[in-house]
């Protein structure tokens, strides 16, 4: 097979970091190839050299054989290579159609929409997509968003798509479908190269498999001569462990009494449980099923109708008492919604480690913030989690999100709460980021503290929680021990059914 | 890649990065505005001269800048604490006309009072009221989701009337003119230098600038302000209200805006005249803008505009030069501040770089 890209040697820096140093990079004609590296290993930078929107300090690049100056995206679209951005970049209130042809108009003066839609037909037809092109992108899911994303490259003449972490926004089903596309494109002839730290997907996907680590390559392998293990050593640099020791230990009194709690407020449905200290009780399900809702009440942030169920800690009601007062009474909460929930993007880290603790002494005294004692704290977080960051005043939003992640999770068992809330605590995090979070809820278990696991990852669920609740629009289908549970019978739970056995007991 | 050593690199470039793009807007601006002057048919050097020396030439000129920074100080931190939390407070211009005639009221009603109790017993109630009528439209928000520039916006109206109103009627003084009588001296702030218009509000400004950067940045009221101005969902998860925070920050907006007016009245007219602002609110936003809504840059760029304005009376009369210039310039300021990108593209230009 010929080589349908091949950088050699390419060096970036960026002051004096270095991005890429001397990486050499080859993607084979119509071949799956797959870009594995942690946050911040260099991927993206080197993508984007690929596609123009950086230039390389050195090194070169050929493209099918010829050597190319790709001086910016445009140079790259002309020699046939079609970028998905992790982030769509698409105009929400367009049609489908509208989006695709967007700066490549049918037409002279007026856009054919009837050539554009015949020839949108027969692309659609060829690769096998399934797309309403009238309707307005708003109203797509993700998944269809990134399907028109993928067409707009097709149209474009793209016969080498680069996907950014394609994943990442996916529910399960759409990546299954996206793996399918990705499939069917390269038995038409297209290369892809697939940008992702995700293991299992890079061993579904992958043909061959290139590993960047701190912005060198460390390896090339073809997908038959590697296995998980050996990636994730690659990818990290060091041994990876995956199973977590779960400590026998016999939980002691409950901390959390949930009562008829309704998620829903046009339902029925109720979801009542209970979580005793030391015990780690799990929420499976798909999303959307209640879980944010859940979290939200959990924490104050959605209201309770008064005959909407009631909330205990340790005995006493909080259903109706202020988010600051739940955290006081000791509820830590690592959010589903990292963004959105726990970060103040332009604070630095100091002022991040205050949010929800800025009432309280010792870092808040006679209303007057005690910088001291506050950068000393936050200073103990970084060295003793190994938060990776130039000093304490760095503004958050230039940390990777495992060290984001990490510096929530400190601030929020830094009270020694007695119950802590953990939504998706491993969404969007690599390797080394997800161990750390393992092995934290286990300390926490064995501190006597009562976790509430809300989680999509079905194998994180199953290897954590001590019991399991399989939620499902609004209730549970079922509620065990985490050992009596198989996983496929919570897959199965997870999709509804099995509700008329329990409606038959 | 060494990550500690490139955020390092990122957040130093980010935080001068606004300085330099203000900076930057400032040159490019004069430049321009020596362009004009050039094609008018005039010498830009002349022009610049006298700008310069009418705006620091002596300690009269100086002491003229000054007196046009004190109010845009005022204004601009009001903008700029509405801002910090997410809010854009265009009601500024209303806020000091409520304030400063409260003010008047207070001090025209209770004469008798010594000095040391009747000004500031004045300057407190103006700023009372100034929090009342910047708080409205917090309160508005904050319990009905009405959009506060909309609400401030048409508070302006009501000020700008109310206050005419009651120059005109109620308060006003024998004489043609829409204005109160004087007030008692007991109630008017010293000046600082004789023949001159600066009072001791150059004072009360430089407090301001102090307190609002310890209020926003040192005490737990002002991280809450600041919160909910970063991420609203975030702060609601940390337990800070959105609702109460609305309302606080655009009520201290308020009192702070009614200083530039109460400062004004009590330390250079001596009483309420009608229409008396030159629309100090509304330069306020641009010097926030200017200043990238922090204190201190907000100093800087009430100066720079208060010069301009000083300085543009003596262009007029010692050259052929309009003072209409110095809009030109206040305006292509903004104009360049405003659009970072035409900053960004010349300055990759100059370095020859892409």
């Amino acid at each position: 097979m010929d080589s349908a890209i091949e950088m050699r040697g390419i060096t970036k820096h960026f002051g004096s970091v270095t991005a890429n140093k001397s990486v050499d990079f080859v993607v084979k004609s119509r071949e799956i190839h797959c870009l594995l590296g942690e946050n911040g290993a260099g991927k993206t930078t080197l993508m984007k050299i690929l596609f123009g929107l950086y230039q390389q300090d050195e090194g070169e690049i050929l493209i099918k054989g010829k050597l190319a100056a790709i001086a910016s995206p445009k140079d790259a679209l002309s020699r046939g290579m079609g970028m998905v951005h992790q982030h769509f970049m698409l105009v929400n209130r367009m049609t489908a159609l509208e989006n695709i042809i967007l700066g490549k108009e049918t037409g002279r003066f007026l856009v054919d929409y009837k050539k554009a839609r015949k020839e949108l037909g027969a692309l659609a037809k060829r690769y096998r997509f399934k797309i309403d092109l009238d309707c307005p992108v708003a109203d797509l899911s993700v998944g269809e968003k990134q399907r028109v994303e993928i067409i707009k490259t097709l149209y474009r003449g793209a016969d080498i798509l680069i996907l950014d972490e394609p994943t990442a926004v996916l529910t399960p089903g759409e990546v299954d479908e996206l793996f399918l596309t990705l499939q069917e494109l390269k038995n038409q002839n297209k290369t892809i190269i697939f940008i992702t730290h995700k293991l299992k997907e890079t061993m579904d996907i992958a043909d061959r498999i290139t590993v960047l680590r701190n912005g060198e390559k460390v390896a090339e392998r073809e997908k038959e001569a590697t296995n998980r293990r050996e990636l994730a050593l690659l990818m990290v640099g060091r041994e990876v462990s995956f199973d977590v020791k779960k400590s026998a230990q016999k939980p002691g009194a409950k901390v959390i009494e949930v009562e008829g709690l309704k998620l829903f407020p046009h339902s029925d449905k109720t979801i009542s449980f209970s979580i005793a200290e030391g015990e780690i009780f799990g929420i499976a399900g798909v999303e959307g099923n209640g879980q944010l809702e859940l979290e939200e009440m959990m924490m104050g942030m959605r209201p309770i109708p008064s005959d909407g169920g009631s909330i205990k800690l340790n005995g006493v009601d909080i259903s109706q008492i202020s988010t600051k007062k739940r955290k006081l009474s000791g509820m830590g909460y690592i959010p589903s919604d990292r963004h959105k929930r726990a970060m103040l993007h332009g604070f630095s880290l100091e002022e991040n480690m205050l949010l929800g603790y800025h009432f309280v002494q010792p870092f808040v005294k006679h209303g007057q913030i005690q910088k001291k004692s506050l950068s000393k704290h936050t200073a103990e977080a970084v060295m003793r989690y190994k938060i990776s960051t130039p000093d304490t005043s760095q503004l958050i939003k230039y940390l990777s999100g495992g060290n984001q992640q990490k510096l929530i999770v400190s601030r929020e068992i830094s009270r020694d709460p007695v119950f802590v809330l953990a939504a998706q605590p491993t969404r969007g995090l690599d390797v080394g980021a997800i161990e750390f979070v393992y092995e934290l809820l286990m300390e926490l278990r064995s501190e006597k503290k009562a976790i509430l696991l809300i989680s999509a990852e079905l194998s994180e669920i199953m290897q954590l929680s001590d019991r399991i609740g399989v939620l499902y629009e609004g209730e549970f289908m079922d509620v065990k021990a985490s050992e009596n549970f198989s996983r496929g019978e919570i897959g199965l739970l997870m999709a509804g059914s099995g509700s008329e056995e329990k409606a038959n007991e | 890649m060494n990550s500690k050593v490139k955020n390092r690199a990122l957040s130093v470039s980010l935080i001068t990065e606004d300085i330099i793009i203000s900076l930057f807007s400032i040159v490019l601006a004069l430049l321009v505005g020596a362009i004009i002057v050039f094609f008018l048919g005039n010498s830009p050097v002349e022009a610049y001269g006298a700008l310069l020396s009418g705006a620091f030439g002596s300690v009269r000129s100086i002491a003229g800048t000054l007196t046009k920074t004190v109010p845009l100080i005022f204004t601009g931190l009001a903008v700029a604490i509405a801002f910090r939390c997410g809010l854009f407070n265009i009601g500024a211009e209303g806020q000091l006309y409520v304030g400063s005639i409260a003010g008047v009221i207070v001090g025209l009603s209770l004469p008798f009072l010594p000095a040391v109790i009747l000004l500031p017993l004045s300057i407190l109630s103006g700023m009372s009221v100034g929090f009342l009528w910047g708080g409205i439209p917090g309160f508005l928000k904050a319990r009905f989701q009405t959009h506060e520039v909309i609400v401030t916006v048409m508070l302006n109206y009501v000020a700008i009337f109310l206050t005419s109103y009651l120059v005109n009627y109620p308060f006003k003084s024998d004489g043609m003119v829409a204005q109160t009588d004087m007030l008692p001296l007991a109630a008017q702030l010293p000046k600082l230098v004789q023949k001159t218009q600066l009072s001791a509000g150059l004072f009360i400004a430089i407090a301001a600038v102090f307190f609002v950067y310890w209020f926003l940045w040192k005490t737990s009221w002002g991280y809450e302000i600041r919160a909910v101005g970063e991420n609203p969902s975030a702060a609601e998860a940390g337990g800070i209200g959105r609702k109460k925070n609305t309302f606080l920050a655009m009520a201290l907006s308020g009192s702070i805006a009614s200083l530039a007016g109460i400062t004004h009245v009590h330390g250079i007219y001596g009483r309420f005249i009608e229409g008396y602002s030159p629309g100090f609110g509304f330069t306020g936003i641009a010097v926030a803008v200017l200043g990238r809504n922090h204190p201190f840059g907000v100093v800087l760029s009430a100066i720079l505009f208060g010069a301009l304005d000083a300085g543009a009376l003596r262009m007029d009369r010692t050259t052929e030069i309009s003072s209409d210039l110095v809009i030109v310039i206040q305006g292509l300021v903004i104009l360049f501040v405003a659009a970072p990108g035409i900053i960004r593209s010349i300055s990759t230009r100059l370095r020859g770089g892409k």
